[in-house]
């Protein structure tokens, strides 16, 4: 689900159009509406107003989506752009649009089950089973395991396939 | 702009620093693993959790800083240290790795149980900051309590490893859960909770894990730090003058 505000002008509507073409620099897979981290894009006495959503608290990705979002409306002729950061309803794997798994899916990261309703995170303190199975992107296997909780980003986990061997990464669920 | 800067001593303000100030020294603690930690993948997961702390921790002092015009850089880099108040259990040296991850079990524990409660802040932008980082901090609870598991359930020498380092920080607990007149003030305010009213919750938890690792509760001392009354250990100064060099160096200097 990601539901965003976007205004009801020509310039408005081009902008959110472009933003399916603006990537995020830590998994260039996904555009930052696949993502779901842009809540409004409006038009505010003469600027453009975009507000986007932080995917983690340290994510140090945030400076350079901000800037990415600035240079590609400003080079469609669509500024003065500005761009605020809104952190409250705090992001959710969930707002991660289908096409958007199905991208993440094809780069080789596993795309993340849905979050539990009301807990945020599926987690058990004392984890004595193998957790909710992670199918591999390349075979579709589910006789993964987890190799270490964290991957190359915050967001991510390092995993691998017991049926085809291949390590791959997860996309956790927050 | 090297001189320090004196903070406002109000509750509001040391309730929100001793938040900030928790994440913060522990990001830098964490920090210290770069490049040192016993396998790559733990080397990233104790930097990415620095990150996230690091995070958290900015997002606090931004909005600590606020009432007084100071900003994030500001309250991080130029108060002295009788100005932070983190409680002392942060700030002790990173130790090994079984020191290091049963002193995140606690603080995760700690913080994942005061974020589920400010989430509901009567402070909209604190419920805003620990809606996001709630999430951050279950993953970080999780990660320790698998290691705890691990090593204390692990041989001979990692298990007496974590008895030494649970030990040695057992006694830093009590400070996180005493009360005094900052946390009467939050609760009072609707601001948060009273740390000392999730020290059931926190010893149901941290007590699961350490059960399941084979490891005993050490007994109560009666042995009390100070560090979130601005009282520290000869670590902090180490720590800060390590954070602060390059600022107080090379005033206003940003990347």
């Amino acid at each position: 689900m990601n539901q965003a505000l976007v205004g009801d002008s020509p310039r408005a509507r081009q902008a959110w159009a472009l933003l399916d073409g603006v990537l995020d620099p830590e998994v260039p897979a996904l555009s930052l509406r696949d993502l779901g981290i842009v809540r409004a894009v409006t038009e505010q006495g003469g600027a453009l107003d975009v507000v986007l959503t932080p995917t983690y608290s340290g994510c140090p990705a945030t400076e350079v989506i901000t800037q990415s979002v600035v240079v590609a409306l400003t080079a469609a002729g669509l500024g003065p752009v500005n761009v605020t950061l809104q952190r409250a309803p705090a992001w959710t794997t969930d707002w991660i649009s289908d096409d958007g798994r199905r991208k993440l899916r094809e780069y080789g990261i596993a795309p993340p089950g849905p979050v539990a309703a009301g807990d945020g995170v599926p987690i058990r303190l004392v984890r004595r089973a193998a957790a909710a199975a992670v199918a591999c992107p390349r075979c579709g296997s589910t006789a993964t395991e987890q190799l270490s909780a964290f991957g190359a980003t915050a967001c991510k986990a390092l995993y691998r396939c017991i049926a085809c061997r291949e390590p791959f990464e997860h996309f956790k669920p927050i | 702009m090297t001189a320090s800067i004196t903070i406002d001593r109000n509750p509001t303000q040391q309730y929100l620093l001793r938040l900030g100030d928790t994440c913060l020294i522990l990001g830098q603690r964490l920090g210290e693993w770069c490049g040192h930690a016993p396998v790559l993948e733990e080397d990233i997961a104790l930097t990415n959790m620095a990150l996230d702390l690091v995070g958290q921790a900015r997002a606090l002092l931004t909005h600590a800083g606020r009432a007084q015009g100071f900003d994030e850089d500001q309250l991080a880099f130029l108060r002295d240290e009788r100005d932070y108040l983190n409680p002392t259990l942060v700030e002790l040296p990173r130790g090994d790795f079984a020191f290091t991850v049963l002193r995140n079990l606690m603080v995760a524990t700690l913080l994942k149980g005061l974020w589920q409660k400010l989430a509901g802040s009567s402070d909209a932008e604190l419920a805003a900051i620990a809606g996001k980082a709630v999430k951050e901090a279950r993953y970080h609870q999780q990660h320790a309590a698998d290691w705890v598991v691990r090593l204390g359930d692990g041989t001979g020498e990692s298990h007496r490893r974590c008895v030494a380092a649970l030990a040695e920080l057992w006694r830093y607990t009590p400070e996180l859960f005493e009360a005094d007149a900052v946390d009467d003030a939050a609760a009072a305010s609707g601001l948060g909770p009273r740390w000392a009213d999730l020290q059931a919750g926190w010893a149901a938890e941290v007590g699961e894990v350490l059960a399941e690792a084979g490891l005993a509760v050490p007994a109560a001392s009666p042995f009390r730090s100070t560090g979130k009354r601005g009282v520290h250990t000869e670590h902090m100064g180490r720590i800060l003058a390590e954070m602060q060099y390059l600022q107080r160096a090379y005033p206003g200097g940003a990347w």
